[in-house]
């Protein structure tokens, strides 16, 4: 059964994009088309999770060749739950997508690269979390890679251009890394097979393992965003339409760290550098959160927690041990769902009250009490606030930290407490400028800015149809008087209401974020549940037999593919 | 059938070159550089490969001199994702130098202001009373549009007259 579905996250996306490619002139058509495959994406992986928690770990040759050289794709618990968690935010992000879509232009304007794009970086992403090997590993990172920098630098505007140009170097970078990284690794044992690896590499001197080893791990950690390789999300991630910037900070960044588990623990079982993982742990939880404190766009205080946050994972899986990992675990599926969550409302927000900047944004807690609400349950979630599950993924941490019992893993559990605090300041300080203190306070914006920021590119987030260039010559004409009017004159006298009108938002936005919440607070009644999985995915990992004696025995399957 | 020290000079020598250009601000030297150290990665796998031998047909060639042709196939495939890649960053250096007549590796703005901000008190700071320059990305000001008038129009299709 796994051998037939473990090959479809994979392909249905891919057929998927093609098939959205050939209808870029019917959107209606083309919208339905990527929703019914994310949809499917997310049953099979469902489907997958259950089989894979009742059976154990599966593999599949997918190319029927023998298996140390072929290609496998291996489905394990958690390489299962991660294909859960991911297609169920990136279906709450496409239907979001799609409502601002809808909202933002007419049926008829043609042309939207938004869902092929989409389809393919949720094919990588899936790629990634099954492969069996290294190099299919470096082949799902550079299609979700490449997808990304089309999603980031979509419409093509100065801003992003700007960010996306960061982004595309530094991935680059990281990708050449990781692609000499697995040359040595073949010279090195004459395979790329993980499995086979995972034998191998035992049998290599100490010295080469450790080359090979932080290769991997510098490589990782770019995409990870792990402490001192984290500068670029920040300046790259809020340039982007909110719903990209939604799926990049839910899925991006985990699946590194997800590569980081898989080598950590079936390839370099020996912990070496562990204690360095440590350092940088924490290194990237407290730099992480001061660089949040300091900011005041909510876009970019979301991304500096993003990077803050990664630092109890890498610490987790520092660790190295079955309660570390499983807290790691838990505590990935937790973040992916409500970093995208906070992200989609920030796009709420900024579509809402004009801006991000929560300089300028006032009284949202009165005059949209839903948008409040729903920033406010993933927020607190964020900063973990007992009995919501980031309460529950840190608490996890925190024991296995305290079971390890070291002084660098008391120093851990101590960075990872203050961490916590630091980030319910940087979000108490979201909630009582941008939603608590009256709208009066708020400074006052004149309106013509305003109007630029609701009309321009930049300012709106996410508008596929209009950012394909297909404008209609009015809109333009306008967009360009209004910009040149504020930059020609940008002390025009303030408006006479410092209250700015909010704008209506439309249902399909509204219901896939409150979906999103509702799900994050799902994770908290079945915490229990998820918590034993990750608990069993864990052991699997620490045990390393299951997985490899599962890639060993895999029948071929010509026929799957 | 001896390991050579061709080869590993010419990688040394590629990934030299090339991470020096990767370090510049221009775009165009960044991408040269990129290309260098795909190229100097390439041969990298080829070496992995062990030393050379004939070419892995079979039939037509004995196996026992053959060359390991998995890095081959690795190369290719990075081949392509390298190609792929390149034609991208040249449509977005193409894009940087038409929005803003440079192509250099931008400045965050936003960065620069909360590092410039050091020492004052976050919450006390105004975006209105800072030049437009210095407003929030994704702020309406902080755009550059004070000569927008010069930057040619990105609506390719737009009438002129509608500037």
């Amino acid at each position: 059964m796994i051998s037939v579905l473990a090959p479809l996250p994979v392909l249905m996306p891919l057929l998927g994009a093609a098939g959205a490619l050939l209808l870029a002139h019917h959107p209606r058509a083309q919208r339905t088309l990527s929703l019914l495959v994310m949809t499917a994406v997310l049953s099979v992986s469902v489907a997958l999770l259950f089989l894979a928690d009742s059976e154990g770990p599966t593999a599949v040759a997918v190319g029927g060749w023998p298996v140390p050289l072929g290609i496998v794709l291996v489905v394990d618990r958690l390489s299962a739950l991660m294909l859960v968690v991911a297609s169920t935010v990136a279906l709450g992000v496409l239907v979001f997508a799609v409502g601002q879509g809808s909202a933002d232009r007419d049926e008829d304007t043609p042309v939207s690269i938004f869902h092929p794009t989409f389809l393919v970086l949720v094919a990588g992403v899936s790629n990634a979390f099954l492969a069996g090997d290294l190099f299919n590993l470096y082949v799902g990172f550079e299609i979700l890679l490449m997808a990304s920098y089309v999603l980031l630098t979509l419409g093509g505007t100065a801003p992003r251009i700007r960010g996306g140009i960061t982004y595309v170097v530094v991935s680059l970078t990281s990708s050449l890394l990781f692609l000499a990284a697995i040359g040595l690794v073949y010279a090195a044992t004459g395979t790329v097979n993980m499995a086979d690896l995972a034998v191998k590499l035992g049998d290599l001197p100490e010295g080469t393992q450790v080359l090979l080893q932080s290769m991997l791990l510098i490589a990782f950690g770019i995409k990870a965003a792990v402490f001192p390789l984290s500068a670029w999300l920040p300046d790259s991630y809020p340039t982007a339409p909110a719903p990209v910037t939604a799926v990049f900070a839910g899925l991006l960044t985990k699946v590194g760290v997800y590569a980081i588990i898989r080598t950590q623990t079936l390839l370099f079982p020996g912990g070496a550098l562990d204690d360095l993982l440590m350092w940088a742990a924490l290194a990237t939880m407290v730099i992480g959160i001061l660089g949040a404190v300091a900011q005041t766009d909510l876009r970019r205080l979301l991304s500096f927690t993003l990077v803050s946050h990664i630092g109890y994972m890498v610490f987790g899986i520092a660790l190295g041990t079955a309660a570390g990992l499983a807290g790691a675990i838990f505590y990935v599926v937790h973040h992916i769902a409500i970093q995208t969550t906070l992200f989609l409302v920030a796009g709420l927000i900024e579509r809402q009250g004009g801006t991000t900047s929560i300089d300028r944004l006032g009284g949202l807690a009165r005059r949209a009490p839903l948008l409040a609400v729903l920033f406010f349950v993933p927020a607190m979630n964020l900063a973990g606030i007992p009995p919501l599950s980031g309460f529950i993924g840190k608490l996890g941490l925190l024991e296995a930290g305290v079971a390890d019992g070291s002084a660098l893993a008391y120093t851990l559990v101590a960075g990872g407490v203050v961490t916590s605090l630091l980030t319910l300041v940087a979000i108490a300080r979201v909630w009582t400028r941008a939603f608590w203190r009256p709208p009066t306070q708020a400074p006052a914006e004149d309106t013509a800015a305003a109007a630029a920021a609701a009309a321009g590119p930049s300012g709106d987030g996410f508008a596929p149809a209009a950012e394909d260039g297909d404008l209609t010559a009015r809109q333009v004409a306008w967009r360009r008087h209004t910009r040149v009017a504020t930059a020609a004159d940008p002390d025009i006298a303030p408006a006479a209401s410092a209250v700015r009108a909010l704008r209506p938002l439309p249902g399909a936005m509204v219901s896939a974020t409150a979906a999103l919440v509702a799900v994050t607070v799902a994770l908290t009644v079945v915490a229990g549940f998820l918590y034993g999985l990750a608990d069993r995915a864990a052991d699997d990992l620490v045990e390393r037999t299951p997985y490899i004696e599962a890639v060993f025995d895999a029948p071929a399957a010509e026929d799957a593919e | 059938m001896t390991p050579t020290v061709v080869l590993p000079l010419i990688i040394g020598g590629l990934y030299a070159a090339g991470v020096y250009l990767l370090l510049d601000r221009s775009l165009t030297r960044v991408l040269l550089g990129f290309l260098l150290m795909g190229n100097a990665t390439n041969l990298l796998l080829l070496s992995s490969g062990g030393p050379a031998g004939l070419a892995p047909i079979l039939g037509v060639s004995d196996p026992e001199d053959m060359n390991d042709p998995l890095p081959q196939a690795l190369i290719l495939t990075a081949i392509v994702i390298t190609f792929g890649i390149s034609a991208f960053v040249l449509a977005m250096i193409h894009r940087s130098w038409r929005l803003v007549r440079q192509e250099v590796v931008g400045t965050d703005e936003e960065d620069r202001r909360v590092a410039a901000r050091k020492g004052t008190d976050a919450d006390e700071l105004d975006p209105d009373d800072l030049v437009p320059g210095d407003r929030p990305a994704g702020h309406a000001d902080s755009l550059r549009g004070a000569d927008l008038d010069d930057v040619p129009a990105d609506d390719v299709d737009l009438p002129a007259g509608n500037r």
